[in-house]
């Protein structure tokens, strides 16, 4: 499994596709971020809307609307930041969107094994077994078979773009994750499966990023490290006690 | 007889040539008066680089008719294997005819369709072993002076099918044709003719590839097809001409009572195609079925459609029009639904979607409905749209890169359209359209 290193990284958005971005264009939005994430380990990044949380997930990953203006990324040793998208992807970055967007015309069952072969360069696989297992996951998840057969995200419910994601990681095993907000319009049950197969993926050894605006997901992860973002810098590190001082006094006093 | 240039001596040798009867080299000698007189159209694309003084009105193949695979040259069948033909045939194949240059060099007809009465022959041995039948059909479904293209191809016209389908016979396997452009300006006026008689079906399959040239080149066939009583026919074509070709056809068919005419139409290839496949419903009940898809890439432009007249009562068309632009190709639909006065309960639907891969290029819709009677239904729907940064993003993101993450929202656009084609053409089609998306076709 491998390290996410994050040395002095500083953001700015480009174009504007992301609403939220637009508001914000041509301004820097992730500043001299310093983070480093070992194998095994869960980091909570926690912050006010806007702060800059979703702009670091989706810089890392490769969105081209963000564009990278100093620092570095390095996952494994490698500088992720000279990579495409899926070059990322393949090294063993994997982003869960906040909203991910639908795409009419591909199925999700098409999508997941085209991203597994991608990745993983598992040749011998054979793909009814592949699917066979999907399934599997998807029922873990509360997901209809039939999900499969759906295009990616379209018509999909909040709650089942939630778990599509989730299956993904599943499928996909991916050796560094960014949660962006995975629990937020989960009710309690789905809630408690999303945190199942984030604390599975912290016992393969996965580092993970978790954003979230909520204490639920925390209680049941119990991620080691919190971090508070605002205005786009990292404004204070410390443990899960930090989430205690968030809730009584709110990020204005951070 | 290899020059270039029209001229009435030109078609007069033409005639001779063929050893046709004497009606045909008059009818040639009035289309070509038709196509002199007659202005180039006036709408859908540029036609101003056409030069009818360079190109060759016909070319002798070497090769000759040849009536079984062995005596195929083996260069020639080099070549269609590299397009994929012999695979085609082994597997689906009732009848072969592949056009070389401007002849047929390679016929088949299986015997159980010969003892069924089925006539599969190129034009020109269908015009020298049933000149009545011929006499009686040719140009009753498109009139020789419709516009210049088809009056040109009346008065050139070489190769292409002539088919005949007696009563109730259906044949279960698509009739294939292979036509090709194999030498530098040579233009191509196939002519096909089809008559399915009464409680009839077949299927009739042209597949069109071709090699890149260097100078302009033109294809301008006209298709004629009757569908009579209770009868169905559906004609396919696959047509990738190389991209300096202007590929300007006619297709036509009369639809009588309860007959179903379905034309397929997929366009990938040519520098400017306009093509606009046609039905008249002339009988009650008559039915047209039209699904088309036009792929326009870098200087290309697809105008392309599909039109229905319906001149009887309770009769029904359907209109599917899928069409794919990139890399600051055109595409345009250009549609017509006609109600004849009078006519009543007639049924049309017109769905007509574009997807646009990029900010250089373009899609349009032209459509138009000329009256309508009482308890008529028509609708038309219209749909574009774009593939953006963010659905690409969230594929790369997922481990694919860019060109195929195309691919794969070009495949899912086109599939309901590319499962109505037998497998090996579907093969092809998904491999052409990956090869178009990489620029690399």
């Amino acid at each position: 499994m491998k390290s996410l290193k994050i040395q002095g990284l500083s953001v700015a958005v480009e174009g504007a596709p992301l609403q939220e971005a637009s508001a914000r264009q041509g301004k820097t939005v992730v500043s001299e971020v310093n983070l480093v994430i070992n194998p095994g380990e869960v980091h909570a990044l926690m912050g006010p809307n806007g702060s800059g949380k979703s702009s670091l997930a989706l810089a890392l990953m490769g969105h081209p609307a963000y564009q990278v203006i100093s620092g570095l990324a390095m996952l494994g040793g490698k500088n992720l930041l000279s990579l495409n998208p899926n070059e990322r992807a393949k090294l063993g970055l994997f982003v869960s969107f906040q909203n991910p967007i639908a795409v009419p015309g591909i199925t999700f069952g098409q999508l997941i094994w085209a991203s597994f072969k991608n990745i993983t360069d598992d040749n011998k696989r054979d793909v009814r077994e592949f699917y066979t297992e999907v399934k599997k996951q998807a029922k873990s998840l509360g997901l209809k078979e039939d999900m499969l057969e759906r295009f990616i995200n379209d018509g999909f419910s909040g709650g089942e773009k939630k778990k599509a994601e989730l299956l993904l990681l599943l499928s996909l095993n991916p050796k560094f994750v960014i949660l962006d907000e995975i629990d937020s319009g989960l009710d309690v049950d789905t809630l408690k499966i999303a945190a199942k197969v984030i604390k599975g993926l912290v016992k393969n050894g996965t580092g993970i990023i978790l954003i979230t605006h909520n204490q639920k997901i925390l209680q049941y992860v119990k991620p080691k490290y919190v971090h508070i973002m605002k205005e786009g810098k990292i404004v204070q590190s410390g443990s899960l006690k930090l989430v205690k001082e968030i809730e009584e006094k709110g990020y204005l006093s951070f | 007889m290899n020059h270039k240039g029209l001229s009435r001596q030109v078609v007069e040798e033409i005639s001779a040539y063929k050893n046709e009867p004497e009606w045909m080299k008059k009818v040639r000698l009035q289309a070509l008066e038709y196509f002199q007189e007659a202005p180039m159209p006036n709408f859908g694309g540029d036609l101003s680089g056409l030069d009818f003084n360079k190109i060759h009105y016909y070319v002798k193949s070497a090769a000759g008719v040849k009536n079984s695979w062995k005596e195929v040259p083996e260069e020639i069948k080099k070549t269609y294997e590299k397009l994929g033909v012999p695979k085609a045939e082994q597997k689906f194949l009732a009848g072969v005819k592949a056009q070389w240059d401007s002849e047929m060099v390679y016929g088949s007809l299986l015997k159980d369709l010969e003892e069924q009465g089925v006539v599969f022959l190129s034009m020109d041995e269908g015009l020298q072993k049933y000149p009545e039948l011929v006499k009686e059909y040719f140009g009753t479904i498109i009139p020789i002076n419709e516009h210049k293209f088809v009056s040109l191809n009346s008065a050139v016209w070489s190769g292409g099918c002539f088919i005949y389908v007696p009563p109730k016979v259906s044949i279960s396997l698509p009739l294939q044709a292979y036509f090709r452009i194999n030498a530098k300006n040579i233009g191509q006026f196939e002519r096909t003719l089809i008559i399915a008689d009464e409680g009839s079906f077949v299927h009739y399959i042209e597949g069109c590839t071709s090699p890149v040239y260097t100078t302009d080149s033109l294809h301008a066939g006209v298709v004629e097809i009757i569908v009579k009583k209770g009868a169905r026919v559906r004609y396919t074509t696959v047509q990738n001409w190389s991209k300096n070709v202007y590929n300007l056809v006619t297709k036509r068919a009369k639809v009588e009572e309860n007959g179903i005419m379905e034309w397929v139409d997929f366009n990938n290839g040519s520098k400017l195609t306009m093509k606009y496949p046609s039905a008249l419903l002339v009988g009650k009940g008559a039915k047209v079925e039209m699904l088309s898809l036009a792929m326009a890439g870098a200087g290309q432009q697809q105008d392309t459609g599909g039109k229905a007249v319906h001149l009887a009562s309770q009769t029904s068309s359907i209109i599917r029009s899928k069409s794919l632009s990139h890399h600051g190709g055109i595409t345009s639909y250009r549609g017509l639904v006609k109600i004849a006065p009078r006519v009543k309960d007639v049924k049309s639907k017109t769905v007509c979607q574009a997807l646009i891969l990029d900010d250089k290029s373009v899609s349009n819709t032209y459509p138009a409905i000329a009256a309508i009677g009482p308890n008529c239904e028509l609708a038309h729907e219209a749909t574009v749209s774009k593939i953006s940064e963010e659905q690409i993003f969230y594929l790369q993101s997922r481990g694919i890169d860019k060109s195929e993450a195309e691919a794969m929202i070009v495949n899912g656009f086109i599939k309901p359209l590319v499962k109505e084609l037998p497998m090996e053409y579907a093969i092809e089609l998904n491999q052409l359209i990956r090869l178009e998306m990489e620029g690399a076709a």
